[in-house]
């Protein structure tokens, strides 16, 4: 295939790789803009393997089968409660391949640039492989912390700031080193530490991250997966990686934009780590008691209620009681109440976690609103049901300044005539907030694991 | 210890302390409970019922309170009609007694209790305060009497409560007009309202028009400024001017409305007299009003303590014990609320009494302690006043903005600027290859801008694992280099394919799998 056919190629999978992005603006045409990602996939995979510099079919289409055939199982297999782990070690494949080709890329001998130019390609290399291997380290141990083989805890090294400073400059001398070396075709030294230097920073970057900041993290690597894929394009000059690269890198950095702001932190401030350390005055204490209530008079209480709002948090996910809620929640609108999903940006894991958790339970998604639009409909609410969720539910981000979670946006579900909060127990949140809501007179505590109560809601309800 | 639920002896009272269902809930504190035979039969409630739970039945009166170390009651003792003794005699020196007490009007009654070392807890004496609201019995009763009140109304009433558009011809809507907005009264305007009529209320302290109106009833504001909430939620006694002005919007309204139910009260006080003679004169012909405040000597003039009287052809209701009229039902929330005062009387549920007088809401229940009268507690903490806000981050944030050097109008610049500059800077170096890169890069993230702004939120995680899997797109750079020689660089691109390959075909699928998950 000739040059100009392949870019022709090209251009055509970039312009489906952003039908498939913008099909994603709703339910209906997401199917569709999925295919178009898929079939961009295969012109780009297809017109490459055609062109010119490619002869070695054989370990080509071995490596394409044998990863492919792992993508498949791994897509057919996930739980989707725990898709924010498979997001995150898919981003980790990313930066790890990054990494690779970064690599071959560096070994390869044939190209013949000099000057400026090869500077550039230099540059490009090593900034690459930084990227990558960031984005690979830091993956794989969100991956960790999200399937709880690692402790969500934020750990904080002393004086992380000047650590991370420190690995930072590190990077940049042994930049300026490899450059120096690989003038005269050296280099390798150099950029291996500088690798090394990159995975522990991805590391530490990570590990400083608490769990209520993970659907941060996970976007921000997500851009990052991108951003590395770009780099890669620059690498090679290839106009396709870049443009991905840069749809994907800005999609990353827009959901954390959205995150952050769903939780009223500023970006810095949630990848300097240590959540909830650093609050200005002391928070107010929260006294009072808590009324707990039953799963017999919780199903009374819905029975009598006309209008009923679900708000979803990640202790739902946990329970996996998103089926029984869903069965609840038909009964419910069976008996011509309206039933209602508030959801919050950050809650769960991952952006979008507790939708894509409803609509496995086939919870229709017009019934699924976002914060925004239920926050202004409480007065007309008679019950919320909150279920394992905290933070995003704590009236002291409105009311404390003090409190650590000041300013985050939150469902305002006390605003309704009456809530009911599952609980296993009288914990505080991921971010370590005691929340008031628990001991308002309109608040009722249904404690236990939010699947088996909602069983026995469901049982009290049929009968 | 054991627990002896008497039969209630004052006349006309159906009610009995405890029902089965509270029965075994207090049982499971560690207690054993007793009752009197026949205690629940006027509430329709049998023996049989109580003896499933686990409750013992005893057959009279003198020794039910011998056995008993608490009694649990819902009148105040009185004397014995068939036994010719005073209930207070057959309480055990030292014993527990649990009721409605009004320590207030029976002085003599409580002097009794205390010469028997007794540690009394009073029903009508549990503070106002949020934590307490699970045992105030006044406010379930109260609830319980202003339903009552609408329903002995509608009773005496000659017509529909609700407007009707029949066959026979039109239907006016009954026009209720609630006087005092406490508990019994928003209950009834609860009840009335959904019978269907017209319901207008009116209390002296405006607080509670929010209360009214919520209830879709129609607030009769007065137009005279005074503060009426007195202490504990309660009314207070109001000025002269106040009054009259009130009179007036009453004598008004009086004309207008077909039924007045009052549930005026002031704690100590005798009750208010708001409905004249000249009032009752003046409204239709088959009006009712029901007088809440009978006991206390009522809110109407003519209002005749536990009797219906009509006069000037206005059925006039005064029965002083609604509660008892809606036995079961009252029976059943007095014997939670007192199964609440249990839970908060035995914090360990081993079956005995601990009379914290260091909690707030036993201090202020228990009105004799062993002997030594403890009535009238000291004044409750209010519980929901909040501390003022310090004006401190205010302050810090005038200060920090304080500390910028560079002015606003110029700060929103800056990011511009760099951008301006570090664009600048790669321009005067880079060759004219790179720059068509560039060119495209920026092009690319602007298009990405704009494309992921538009993703409905609920499809962030299906678009995450899309842009996974489009990620992928880096097996191009693999496939690139896996033709060239050297062995080395052939393993590390037959990886990265391998690698990429895993998240392209896993993001698709994965992608595809929850997207078909979204239904309407």
């Amino acid at each position: 295939m000739s040059q100009s056919l392949v870019t022709m190629s090209y251009i055509v999978a970039t312009v489906l790789f952003i039908f498939s992005l913008s099909g994603l603006s709703n339910q209906e045409t997401a199917r569709r803009g999925n295919y178009y990602g898929m079939l961009g996939m295969a012109i780009a995979i297809i017109a490459t393997a055609l062109s010119a510099s490619v002869t070695s079919y054989v370990v080509l289409i071995i490596a394409l089968l044998i990863g492919g055939a792992i993508g498949v199982k791994a897509a057919l297999k996930v739980e989707m409660t725990q898709m924010p782990e498979l997001v995150a070690i898919m981003h980790s494949l990313v930066g790890m391949a990054a990494v690779l080709v970064g690599y071959a890329n560096f070994m390869d001998s044939s190209l013949s640039l000099s000057g400026v130019e090869k500077n550039i390609h230099e540059v490009e290399i090593y900034v690459g492989i930084l990227i990558g291997a960031v984005t690979f380290s830091g993956s794989v141990i969100a991956f960790g912390k999200l399937s709880e083989r690692i402790s969500g805890k934020p750990m904080l090294l002393p004086a992380r700031h000047w650590l991370n400073l420190g690995l930072l400059v590190a990077a940049v001398f042994l930049g300026r080193l490899f450059l120096q070396q690989a003038e005269a075709g050296g280099g390798t030294f150099p950029l291996l530490l500088m690798t090394i230097i990159a995975l522990a920073f991805g590391v530490h970057m990570v590990m400083a991250i608490g769990g209520a900041d993970m659907p941060v993290v996970v976007s921000m690597l997500n851009s990052y997966s991108g951003w590395a894929a770009a780099a890669t394009g620059f690498m090679l000059s290839n106009d396709l990686l870049i443009v991905t690269g840069a749809l994907v890198g800005s999609s990353g950095a827009i959901l954390s934009y959205i995150m952050c702001r769903a939780m009223n932190r500023n970006f810095i401030s949630v990848i300097a780590g240590g959540f909830g350390t650093a609050s200005g005055g002391e928070a107010a204490v929260i006294e009072g008691e808590v009324q707990p209530i039953d799963a017999d008079e919780t199903a009374q209480l819905l029975l009598t209620a006309k209008n009923i709002v679900i708000i979803p948090g990640y202790g739902m996910a946990v329970a996996q009681a998103q089926h029984t809620v869903n069965e609840i929640t038909k009964l419910l609108r069976d008996k011509g109440k309206k039933v209602g999903f508030g959801i919050h940006p950050v809650a769960g894991r991952m952006p979008g976690h507790m939708n894509v958790l409803l609509a496995e339970a086939k919870v229709p998604y017009d019934i699924v609103y976002e914060m925004d639009e239920i926050n202004e409909d409480w007065d007309h609410v008679d019950v919320s049901i909150v279920i394992g969720a905290n933070d995003i539910v704590n009236p002291s981000a409105l009311d404390d300044p003090n409190s650590p979670i000041a300013g985050m946006p939150v469902l305002e579900c006390w605003k309704g005539e009456t809530t009911i909060v599952l609980k296993r127990s009288m914990a505080s949140g991921y971010a370590g907030v005691g929340n008031p809501l628990f001991v308002l007179e309109n608040t009722r505590m249904l404690f236990g694991d939010a699947n088996a109560t909602m069983q026995a809601v469901l049982k009290a309800l049929k009968g | 210890m054991k627990i002896g639920i008497p039969k209630e002896i004052h006349p006309g009272e159906k009610r009995v302390a405890t029902t089965p269902e509270a029965a075994e809930q207090i049982i499971k504190l560690g207690f054993s409970v007793l009752i009197e035979k026949g205690a629940g039969l006027a509430a329709n409630i049998s023996d049989e019922a109580y003896k499933e739970v686990g409750v013992e039945i005893v057959a009279n009166a003198k020794t039910l309170w011998k056995k008993a170390d608490i009694v649990m009651k819902v009148r105040a003792p009185e004397r014995h009609p068939e036994l010719a003794v005073d209930e207070i005699d057959l309480l055990s020196k030292g014993g527990h007694l649990i009721s409605f007490i009004w320590p207030a009007q029976n002085e003599e009654l409580m002097q009794k209790l205390a010469d028997k070392e007794a540690t009394v807890l009073a029903m009508d004496s549990v503070p106002r305060m949020s934590r307490a609201q699970k045992l105030d019995a006044l406010s379930s009763m109260a609830n319980i009497a202003g339903y009552r009140a609408v329903i002995e109304a509608a009773q005496h009433f000659g017509r529909f409560f609700t407007g009707q558009i029949t066959a026979a011809g039109k239907v006016p809507p009954a026009k209720v007009l609630v006087i005092g907005a406490g508990v019994a009264g928003l209950a009834a305007i609860g009840t009335a309202k959904s019978m269907g009529a017209i319901v207008r209320a009116f209390d002296t302290r405006p607080e509670v028009k929010e209360q009214i109106e919520s209830m879709d009833a129609e607030f009769l504001l007065l137009d005279f400024k005074e503060e009426g909430a007195g202490t504990g939620g309660y009314a207070k006694t109001m000025s002269k001017e106040f009054i009259e002005a009130e009179m007036a919007l009453f004598a008004r309204q009086a004309m207008e409305v077909d039924i007045i139910i009052t549930t005026a009260l002031i704690p100590g006080k005798p009750a208010p007299k708001l409905i004249t003679e000249g009032m009752v004169k003046s409204m239709k012909p088959g009006s009712i009003i029901v007088d809440l405040a009978a006991e206390q000597g009522g809110n109407c003039a003519l209002t005749e303590k536990d009797e219906v009287v009509v006069k000037h052809g206005v059925t006039l209701i005064g029965y002083s014990n609604l509660p008892s009229r809606l036995a079961n039902q009252s029976s059943q929330l007095y014997s939670t609320n007192l199964r609440h005062l249990l839970t908060e009387l035995c914090p360990e549920k081993n079956g005995m009494l601990n009379v914290n007088m260091d909690d707030e809401v036993i201090r202020g229940t228990t009105v004799i302690k062993e002997g030594k009268i403890t009535w009238p507690p000291p004044p409750p903490k209010l519980s929901a006043a909040p501390a003022p806000q310090t004006e401190a981050p205010a302050y810090e944030s005038v200060k920090a903005q304080q500390k910028s050097i560079v002015p606003d109008s110029i700060k929103q610049f800056i990011p511009l600027i760099v951008g301006g500059l570090l664009l600048f800077g790669i321009g005067s170096v880079a060759p004219a290859s790179f720059m068509s890169h560039f060119t495209v890069f920026v092009l690319a993230c602007f298009i990405g801008y704009q494309v992921i702004w538009n993703v409905s939120a609920s499809l962030h995680t299906p678009l995450m694992s899309v842009t996974n899997a489009i990620s992928g797109i880096i097996v191009i750079g693999a496939v690139v280099q896996i033709s060239t020689p050297g062995f080395v660089i052939s393993v590390l691109a037959g990886l990265a394919i391998l690698i990429a390959s895993i998240n392209i075909a896993g993001g698709f699928l994965v992608t595809r799998r929850m997207l078909e998950m979204f239904r309407k």
